[in-house]
């Protein structure tokens, strides 16, 4: 796997070493599952064009819950959620998370956060474009 | 390698038991007939059966007969109830079973049940049915029936001849030994519930092999046939209270007990991995049960009829007793608490089936169900045990209650005979002590020569790899 990757960069290593300005963000949002619809109109009105979800389990402030199955008492400790992954320039970075926070908003506890990091690259598989470009 | 050798010393071991039963059974068998004078018992009881007997001696024994005396209407019936009894095991307690246990052990769980069928079906043909419907002491039946010998059907040139149980004088014996055969298979699948996830697949085979010879049939004999020491003395049992569900309970309990609790019980999470399985299920068990209760009736008559009603009572009364109990208790209604309810007023409502009315049937549903609630939940817990899968907080204590409550509210109307408490405390504690002695007793000697458990590590692998070599994704 690790050569595959290897690959890809090696063809474009010269026109990515100027282009190297972290003008990239990826945003990951963990939200409640029965947003996700909410969530993914908001954003696709804000331009994004494309989005990774995944199911996720885990906990916050909210804990978790109980569940009773013949009077046995079981804590579930980590309750589901949905993760969304966002790859943005920076010029929209602002605008999705806006979009995330009002759109997965409902005021109770077990909202979800949104976590933005720094994306060093991206790789479109099917063309070879980089970057920006890929986005 | 050494494991089936040691199956192999296990199913000698079995095969040799029934020499030594056999030993006094057929002298048993020909002195009983002969001081046989007449059908006191048949008529003094109230076992599954009891077509219209035409006939002005009733037999005491299977006889040929010549095909007119066959009802075609009560024999439609059998042959429906035949096929509903064998769906209540597969698939029914399969999937009420299989949704309860982790995800690990599903398909273990399933094949519990379906290779009782396959095993319970020849033991029925070779001995089973011989002792249970034949007459014979008062303890077990003869051996005129081994291997389904003398049960015939014979095309004849001018009339076809064909012998009939003396429990069921209209329907053929043939159908009569396939719906007791039914029976048979379930209640020994029932009992797989208590050591879900953790028994040798070995062990399960000939336990429930020999358990299904040696209690069952016993059992089946002194309840249902005219010559069995607990239906002379008037214990009423219409479809299996005692003979399946008591029986199965007590077998449970002392399974669990004898094989201990899962590794991690009660500490870790055992949560059910499919409760829309155990739904199916549950349902699968109810509509079933119908030819359970209402085919006991042996006939298609008013009595099947009346016992139907009392089924369908029982059941909704006790789904909506647990349901309320857990409700009040826990604070949510669960799919598995109105399951587990409904299930558990099937089992109540078994022995009394043929014998009461309506109105009595929702008394005995709701006392079932929350008596059992209290049984598989409160009670379990205070105890200790790891009945996994409730096979005696459901079965074995809903057949208990229904068991005392058909003599509490045993209709002359309907039967033809008042119920007594105390009569059917002489079934339920004849069950309890003999049933309990004899599966204890099978299951150490199963434990000291090829164990009763899975290893440590394959419990925590799983059955279904573990065992099988199969898993679900």
């Amino acid at each position: 796997m690790a050569c595959r990757v290897l690959g890809i960069s090696d063809r474009g290593r010269e026109a990515t070493a100027v282009q190297v300005t972290q003008s990239m963000k990826l945003i990951t949002a963990i939200i409640k599952p029965f947003k996700l619809d909410d969530v993914r109109k908001a954003i696709s009105d804000v331009g994004v064009q494309g989005v990774t979800v995944t199911e996720v389990r885990g906990f916050g402030r909210q804990r978790g819950h109980t569940e009773i199955y013949r009077g046995a008492e079981y804590i579930v400790e980590f309750i589901p959620k949905t993760k969304i992954e966002v790859a943005v320039t920076d010029a929209l970075v602002d605008a999705v998370i806006d979009a995330i926070a009002k759109s997965a908003q409902t005021g109770k506890v077990g909202d979800g956060k949104i976590f933005v990091s720094e994306l060093a690259h991206v790789i479109r598989i099917r063309t070879g474009e980089r970057d920006e470009g890929a986005i | 390698m050494s494991t089936s050798s040691r199956l192999g010393c296990a199913l000698m071991m079995l095969l040799a038991m029934p020499v030594v039963w056999a030993d006094d059974a057929p002298a048993s068998a020909a002195a009983s007939a002969a001081t046989t004078e007449a059908p006191t018992a048949a008529a003094s009881t109230d076992a599954p059966a009891a077509g219209p007997a035409t006939a002005s001696t009733a037999p005491t024994e299977p006889v040929l007969v010549g095909a007119d005396k066959i009802s075609a209407g009560d024999t439609a019936w059998m042959l429906t109830s035949t096929a509903l009894v064998l769906m209540m095991t597969i698939p029914g307690l399969a999937l009420f079973y299989a949704g309860m246990v982790r995800k690990k052990n599903i398909l273990a769980t399933l094949m519990q049940s379906f290779a009782c069928t396959c095993v319970v079906t020849l033991l029925w043909w070779v001995i089973g049915y011989s002792w249970a419907f034949t007459p014979g002491n008062g303890f077990i039946g003869g051996s005129t029936r081994w291997l389904m010998d003398g049960m015939v059907f014979i095309h004849g040139d001018t009339e076809n001849k064909l012998t009939v149980s003396h429990l069921a004088l209209t329907i053929p014996e043939t159908v009569y030994a396939m719906f007791q055969m039914t029976f048979a298979i379930i209640t020994p699948a029932l009992i797989t519930g208590a050591f879900a996830d953790r028994m040798k697949f070995s062990a399960l085979l000939i336990f429930l092999s020999v358990w299904s010879l040696v209690v069952y049939a016993p059992i089946a004999h002194m309840v249902w046939e005219p010559t069995g020491w607990l239906n002379l003395k008037g214990v009423l049992d219409y479809a299996g209270g005692t003979v399946v569900h008591i029986n199965a309970g007590i077998a449970a309990l002392v399974s669990c007990l004898v094989l201990g609790k899962r590794v991690g019980y009660p500490k870790e999470a055992m949560p059910p991995h499919n409760l829309s399985l155990t739904f199916i299920g549950a349902s699968l068990l109810w509509v079933g049960w119908f030819g359970f209760n209402a085919g006991s009736a042996g006939a298609a008559d008013g009595r099947a009829g009346m016992a139907m009603l009392a089924t369908q009572m029982a059941t909704a009364a006790a789904a909506l007793g647990w349901m309320f109990a857990e409700w009040i208790g826990k604070g949510k209604p669960s799919v598995l608490g109105i399951a587990s309810g409904a299930v558990a007023g099937l089992v109540a409502i078994t022995p009394a089936s043929g014998f009461v009315g309506p109105t009595a049937s929702v008394i005995i549903g709701l006392i079932a169900g929350v008596v059992c609630y209290v049984a598989a939940t409160s009670m379990k817990h205070a105890l200790g045990y790891d009945d996994s899968l409730d096979a005696f907080g459901v079965h074995g204590v809903g057949g208990i209650v229904g068991a005392l409550l058909t003599g509490v509210f045993a209709s002359k109307e309907i039967s033809g005979s008042g119920g007594s408490v105390l009569t059917q405390l002489w079934g339920v504690g004849t069950t309890v002590v003999y049933g309990g002695i004899v599966s204890y007793v099978i299951l150490i000697i199963l434990d000291k020569t090829i164990g009763l458990r899975v290893t440590e590590e394959q419990e925590r692998e799983g059955l279904d790899i573990s065992l099988h070599g199969e898993s679900l994704e």
